[in-house]
């Protein structure tokens, strides 16, 4: 006799016990706390904040060490932590003009007003593992000097001043919002930066590599990337003027690109955008190139059919929260489904035979 | 966090997708955008239906969840959890106490009456995604009740199989205007899509749709002339409680690959059971 | 600030607006049918109904347009504090409130695109009496026939004319309420036909 699989619930039960001992590993190791991972996993921490769309080290820290390190599940977890969050108000647009750069550099000039600051880099590390960490991972202070304070000018605007460059006009325009609103074609460019500096890091870098090899090829210099804090401020419509609520660091990258104009504009420089939560250049980067390949049609330029240049295929596939839970729905029971294609194809083979067998006499 | 509100979305959420709900409503079968939440669980397993249930639970409520047709599937037992947790909501299996009901894949055997609400999961709202991936052009062809495409991929199935090749998420054309896809439920389910007394809400998600049929409304199968729409099950009886109009799971019972068939909505075996029907595979 | 501004909201926000949202549901689901509807407490000129409606489904997300004796301190008022809706014209509107009479002509409201037909206004009317007579509905959500008391017939044929694109209606009365969905076909009661055939 048969009895059907039951006590869901139990097995449910019993998959989260299990999961929350993994989880803590051998016991006889020291639990990590919230603070070691926001201070010594911090790019991990960087991640989840930016592509979870909240920011919050902790949090995102928290959300790391619940997920067993796996990034994807952290930023899932602060998102629908986000999602439950009052909204009191919108903060003034950020000024990266004014940012406290902890890193600041240029591809397309050697010098400039400022000078180039490396800052916390891997760049030009030798990556060859540090077996000194695996004892002992104490670090001898770096040399440090005072902050650059007050306005740092953007690169592109060297080149505005000549007119090589395109213009960046002043908007107002308030941008969509792609957690309230749903997410509507054709996306115009703000909506479409809101979608890139959530979306997925690897899926981003890839598009924006392709872009490299050919497939929408943009020619792009790193114009400038900076790394700092800016001050958040928000408007109190009680006090009449905006105060300062908080600070964050972001990513700042803009990229410089080739472009040898169309009916309408002269040959000049263009541009591509990217702006990050956190200390997360690879993404910023990335994003900057697939912006500047999105822009293909308000440039005039070909689209020559590359995945960088369609808007819907980038923006749709771009959140590793809706694709990595689609993907994984189909760990779901589909049993019915497949109940019912079952049938079918034993119908059509049975048919197909049938057809055979009275060819075969024929 | 300590506190969630009554089923778990803040109220201005529940605003947006009760607007939502009621514009599908009036225009039935057309896909209402709306500004889809994340949810505590992932993209994918219900968190369109779970948001359409949370719009719609009163605490006077008694819910209902399946997962191909049973209650005790992990998914349908996960979101029966969440909502006796958020809502604090009696629950049931049996399909005729329900007054909400939340599904995947299955419509239960049992006609629902009016007064019940019927929530679909739905994964891909549109019914045209696989002929045309892009959601600018799909949206222009239900503008223009442009469906030939559609018409022409199902001819294209009975010229090389000599039959419609679709077995599940079969589109339907509702009030003779949208065509609407039925999410992922048998074609054998599809006839009790139209003119059904309860109220039947479909929420996606990932896919930021919602779409509704309200009570009475007419839904029609796509087919031709020549090769009128089939609703098909296994053609067997159920190896437990015998009935024959029900539908069917085959299950692989032995290392030799025998088989045994039983229904898929367990409430319903179960119910006929009690009441002395008796299969051939029943002890 | 007026003591009544502050109070007549749902008692518990949640729960309240939930029941609320099932008898909107209810009603729009199937036309024709009257719901109750309790638990707010607006000034009039709004009805318990009408107020309940609005707590349930505005908030800064939906403009509103107040017509005729709507347009009062007193409902603007109550629904700035409870809904924080913002005040538009017909042509702008997501909600428009009102009398039959006040809120025509039907032609400036948002009956929505092509594309989008859900991006149209919903008229609440507030009616002086809500029964079951004078006009014949059938379509969706409608088993048989239906009938209603409506203010009139060609307004509603002619908006059914435009579907899926066109207006749909709530109507409110004390306590209780009804709805007419764009895709009602209404037409005049056949006993009230004879009745006016009879007067002519
Ligand atoms: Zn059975």
């Amino acid at each position: 006799m048969y009895v059907a699989v039951k006590g869901g619930e139990r097995a449910i039960e019993n998959a989260h016990a299990w999961l929350a001992e993994e989880r803590r590993g051998n016991t006889d190791i020291a639990e990590l706390s919230i603070a070691q991972i926001r201070e010594q996993l911090s790019l991990a921490v960087n991640r989840v904040m930016a592509e979870g769309s909240l920011y919050d080290p902790d949090l995102a820290a928290l959300a790391i060490k619940q997920a067993r390190g796996d990034l994807i599940e952290a930023i899932f977890l602060i998102r629908a932590y986000r999602t439950t969050l009052p909204r009191f108000g919108a903060s003034e647009p950020v000024d990266t003009g004014i940012m406290a750069c902890d890193r600041r550099i240029s591809a397309t000039f050697k010098d400039l007003p400022g000078g180039q600051v490396l800052g916390p880099t891997f760049d030009y590390t030798h990556r060859l593992l540090d077996f000194k960490l695996a004892a002992d991972g104490e670090v001898p202070k770096a040399p440090s000097r005072d902050a650059e304070t007050g306005n740092v000018p953007h690169v592109t605007e060297f080149l505005n001043r000549e007119g090589l460059i395109e213009e960046a006009p002043h908007d107002d325009t308030p941008p969509p919002d792609l957690t309230r609103e749903p997410l509507e074609m054709p996306a115009d460019r703000a909506l479409r930066l809101q979608a890139l500096t959530r979306a997925d890091e690897g899926f981003t870098l890839g598009l924006a590599y392709s872009t490299q090899r050919g497939y929408g090829r943009n020619h792009a210099f790193v114009g400038e990337l900076r790394i700092g804090s800016v001050p958040v401020e928000m408007d109190i419509p009680e006090l009449g003027f905006a105060v300062e609520i908080g600070e964050v660091i972001l990513t700042e990258c803009e990229t410089v690109n080739q472009f040898t104009g169309s009916k309408t504009e002269p040959p000049q420089f263009t541009r591509g955008y990217g702006l990050v939560f956190g200390q997360t250049e690879r993404k910023a980067i990335s994003m900057a190139l697939v912006d500047r390949a999105l822009r293909w049609e308000e440039l005039g330029e070909d689209n020559v059919g590359a995945p960088a240049q369609d808007a819907e295929f980038v923006l749709y596939h771009a959140d590793n929260i809706q694709a990595t839970g689609f993907l994984e729905h189909i760990k779901l029971p589909h049993y019915v489904d497949f109940q019912s294609e079952l049938e079918l194809v034993r119908k059509l083979r049975r048919e197909a035979g049938a057809q055979q067998v009275q060819e075969a006499a024929e | 966090m300590t506190e969630y509100n009554f089923a778990y979305l803040d109220e201005q959420t529940k605003r947006m997708i009760r607007r939502a709900i009621l514009k599908g409503l009036a225009i039935p079968g057309y896909q209402v955008p709306f500004a889809s939440r994340e949810m505590p669980m992932p993209y994918g397993w219900g968190t369109g239906g779970v948001q359409v249930s949370a719009a719609v639970l009163t605490p006077k409520d008694t819910f209902k969840v399946i997962d191909q047709g049973a209650d005790d599937t992990t998914n349908a037992v996960s979101i029966r959890t969440f909502f006796q947790r958020t809502a604090g909501v009696a629950t049931t299996t049996a399909t005729s106490d329900a007054t909400v009901i939340q599904t995947r894949h299955r419509i239960p055997e049992e006609p629902l009456h009016e007064g019940q609400i019927l929530v679909y999961q739905v994964p891909i709202p549109e019914p045209l995604r696989f002929l045309e991936p892009r959601e600018s052009e799909t949206r222009k062809m239900h503008s223009l009740e442009e469906y030939g495409l559609m018409h022409v991929k199902l001819y294209e199935d009975i010229s090389r199989h000599g039959h419609i090749a679709t077995s599940y998420a079969y589109p339907v054309k509702v009030e003779g205007r949208y065509v609407m896809d039925p999410s992922p439920i048998p074609k054998f389910d599809n006839p009790k899509l139209g003119d059904m007394a309860a109220i039947q809400l479909f929420g996606a998600g990932r896919e930021q749709r919602i779409y509704a049929l309200p009570p009475y409304t007419q839904v029609v199968s796509l087919d031709f002339e020549d090769h009128p729409f089939e609703a098909s099950k296994a053609d067997h009886p159920c190896g437990m409680c015998g009935a024959t109009d029900s539908y069917l799971d085959e299950l692989i019972i032995d290392d030799l690959g025998g088989r045994m068939f039983v229904c898929s909505d367990s409430d319903y075996c179960e119910a006929r059971q009690a009441t002395g029907h008796k299969g051939k595979d029943a002890a | 600030m007026q003591a009544n501004t502050l109070s007549g909201g749902f008692a518990d926000p949640a729960v309240g607006s939930a029941h609320a949202f099932r008898s909107v549901m209810e009603a729009m689901a199937r036309p024709g049918t009257i719901q109750d509807i309790e638990g707010a407490a607006p000034p009039a000129p709004l009805s318990p109904a009408m107020g309940a409606v609005l707590l349930t489904l505005c908030d800064t997300e939906t403009p509103i347009y107040l017509a005729g004796d709507m347009d009062c301190d007193a409902a603007r008022a109550w629904l700035a504090f409870h809904t924080g809706a913002p005040f538009v014209g017909p042509a702008h509107c997501m909600f428009a409130v009102g009398k039959w009479d006040a809120l025509a002509p039907l032609a400036v409201y948002p009956i929505g695109t092509s594309e989008y037909p859900d991006r149209s206004a919903t008229l609440i009317v507030e009616c002086s009496e809500l029964a079951a007579s004078s006009a014949t509905l059938t379509g969706p959500g409608i088993k048989d026939q239906a009938t209603l008391s409506l203010p009139e017939v060609e307004a509603f044929q002619a908006n059914r004319t435009l579907f899926p694109l066109g207006l749909d209606f709530i109507f409110t009365c004390g306590e209780r309420l009804a709805a007419l969905p764009r895709s009602t076909e209404v037409s005049r009661s056949s006993s009230e036909a004879i009745a006016q055939v009879g007067a002519s």
